[in-house]
């Protein structure tokens, strides 16, 4: 009995097995027939406030589909928007279930091996958020005090690797850390801009006086690995965009109630795909 | 604008959504769980059979839907057939197949737990009676075997119901994923939302869950009777 059980699971593997290497992935549509078909599937995020999240009457909204929108309509397609989550983003694609994934996907030398990232839309970087009693506007202020970073974030390595001089105060989650801010156990707090800018707004007295620091992050669109056709397309829109300047006007659009007036857009947005390093 | 977290249920459509949300979460559920049991009692009679290669096979059925985690299971459906084979399945259509194949494979097992459980001498005196197979079980293991099944297949199903959570993460938008999307969506203005969702949706799930624990407390008082 037992062996028998052995035996049969052994075949199932083996036979799964063949059936996968035999078998290629499945080919993502191309433009024409996105085109023919009248429909593109994007995959945003639903529950990213304020790139891509659902509204109070189960619309979605925000900075991603904004683009999303544009893009459908340039097509002259009807756009169905999918949920996708950050986990399962790639696997989208690498299925063919959506056409193009605009989940504020972060650009990464890992992800560029298994999808096509098109021409960036947004940048990030580190932000560093302090009291306005004490406020930080340079880096080189921090030496010797003590700087709030969540683990496992961007901002501890940077800091770790560039700035030794900057007492590390670490925290498990942002939570921690923010609130380890609010009680003044360190001199400012660091992580990814578009968060330390965020949560300024709804925290009085606390300035983020470094708005753009550390290596340069690109938010891009992705297709399926191979989609040229497609790519190709979405990179002349981005060009074309940046000309009439859309991605401010997104900006306007979407982030700036969530960032306010004393952010420069400039810091986050970019128009036609081309990077220009902030400050 | 720091009001009250529960205040964010009554903004907009978001009530609404939400038991939009749970509309899906029971409707994939009870698909699910009624396939389920009908599969299951076919399967649990199959597995009490003696053929080697019939208990082999199900073994193994077994052992896969009990080592392989639920969510590998929708993953292998929703993208795993998609890139093998190119079959576009609905977010829907995979949760079904795979909270079916789960929740069958688990029923059978209860059914043919619940089959050998009655006494052998039983069968053996209808038949000495001279009842036919069919029915000794239509007058010996079937009435018996339903009343021991209650429990443990009420257990399977709010089980399943519970676990049909995790279809969010294949593009399903249920009750849980609508939570998180209401509370995502006002996490700037009311940033005590999460828990008093949290809370409305533990409440749902509850009186779903609940009244089924009833009846079955109540069915199972009555066939005892």
């Amino acid at each position: 009995m037992k062996k028998l059980v052995k035996v049969i699971a052994l075949a199932l593997v083996l036979a799964l097995s063949i059936v996968s290497v035999a078998l290629a992935d499945s080919t993502a549509r191309t433009l024409d027939e996105i085109r023919e078909s009248g429909k593109l599937v994007i995959g945003v995020f639903s529950d990213k406030k304020p790139f891509g999240y659902v509204d109070e009457n189960g619309e979605y909204q925000g900075y991603d589909v904004y683009l999303a929108r544009r893009l459908a309509e340039d097509l002259g397609a009807e756009l169905e928007l999918v949920s996708v989550d950050a986990p399962n983003r790639v696997e989208y694609l690498q299925s063919a279930k959506v056409d193009i994934i605009l989940a504020n996907f972060t650009v990464t030398d890992e992800r560029a091996e298994v999808v096509d990232f098109a021409l960036p839309y947004m940048k990030v970087a580190l932000g560093v958020v302090s009291p306005d009693s004490a406020l930080i506007t340079d880096v080189s202020e921090l030496r010797g005090k003590t700087l709030i970073v969540s683990k496992g974030t961007t901002a501890e390595t940077y800091f770790t690797e560039n700035e030794p001089e900057v007492n590390l105060l670490k925290f498990d989650t942002y939570t921690e850390a923010f609130n380890a801010l609010l009680d003044g156990r360190g001199d400012a707090l660091s992580t990814d801009n578009t968060e330390v800018l965020a949560w300024a707004i709804d925290n009085e007295g606390f300035t983020v006086g470094v708005e753009s620091l550390g290596s340069l992050d690109t938010i891009a669109p992705a297709v399926q690995k191979g989609n040229e056709a497609l790519l190709a397309w979405i990179n002349d829109e981005i060009v074309a965009l940046g000309e009439e300047n859309f991605f401010h006007a997104d900006y306007e659009a979407t982030l700036k109630d969530v960032y306010g007036e004393a952010v420069n857009p400039d810091n986050l947005v970019v128009e036609g795909g081309v990077v220009e390093t902030a400050e | 604008m720091q009001d009250l977290g529960i205040s964010v249920l009554f903004r907009g459509k978001n009530l609404i959504r939400l038991l939009g949300g749970l509309g899906v979460t029971l409707e994939l559920s009870a698909v699910s769980i009624v396939l389920s049991v009908i599969l299951g009692l076919l399967l649990g009679v199959v597995m009490t059979l003696k053929s080697r290669v019939v208990r082999a096979v199900c073994r193994v059925y077994l052992e896969i839907i009990r080592i392989v985690p639920q969510l590998v299971l929708l993953f292998l459906c929703y993208f795993g057939l998609a890139r093998a084979f190119g079959i576009q399945l609905s977010g829907e259509a995979a949760a079904v197949i795979v909270f079916t194949f789960w929740g069958a494979g688990e029923m059978g097992d209860l059914v043919r737990g619940a089959l050998t459980s009655i006494p052998r001498h039983q069968i053996e005196s209808g038949a000495a009676l001279g009842l036919t197979k069919g029915q000794i079980y239509r007058y010996i293991l079937i009435p018996q075997t339903l009343r021991r099944l209650i429990p443990q297949s009420i257990n399977l199903a709010t089980r399943m119901i519970k676990t049909t959570s995790l279809v969010m993460l294949i593009g399903v938008i249920e009750v849980l994923k609508v939570g998180q999307q209401i509370i995502d969506a006002s996490r700037y203005d009311t940033p005590s939302a999460a828990i008093w969702i949290y809370a409305v949706i533990f409440f749902l799930y509850f009186f779903i869950c609940w009244p089924i624990s009833l009846l079955a407390g109540r069915l199972e008082k009555k066939w005892q009777a």
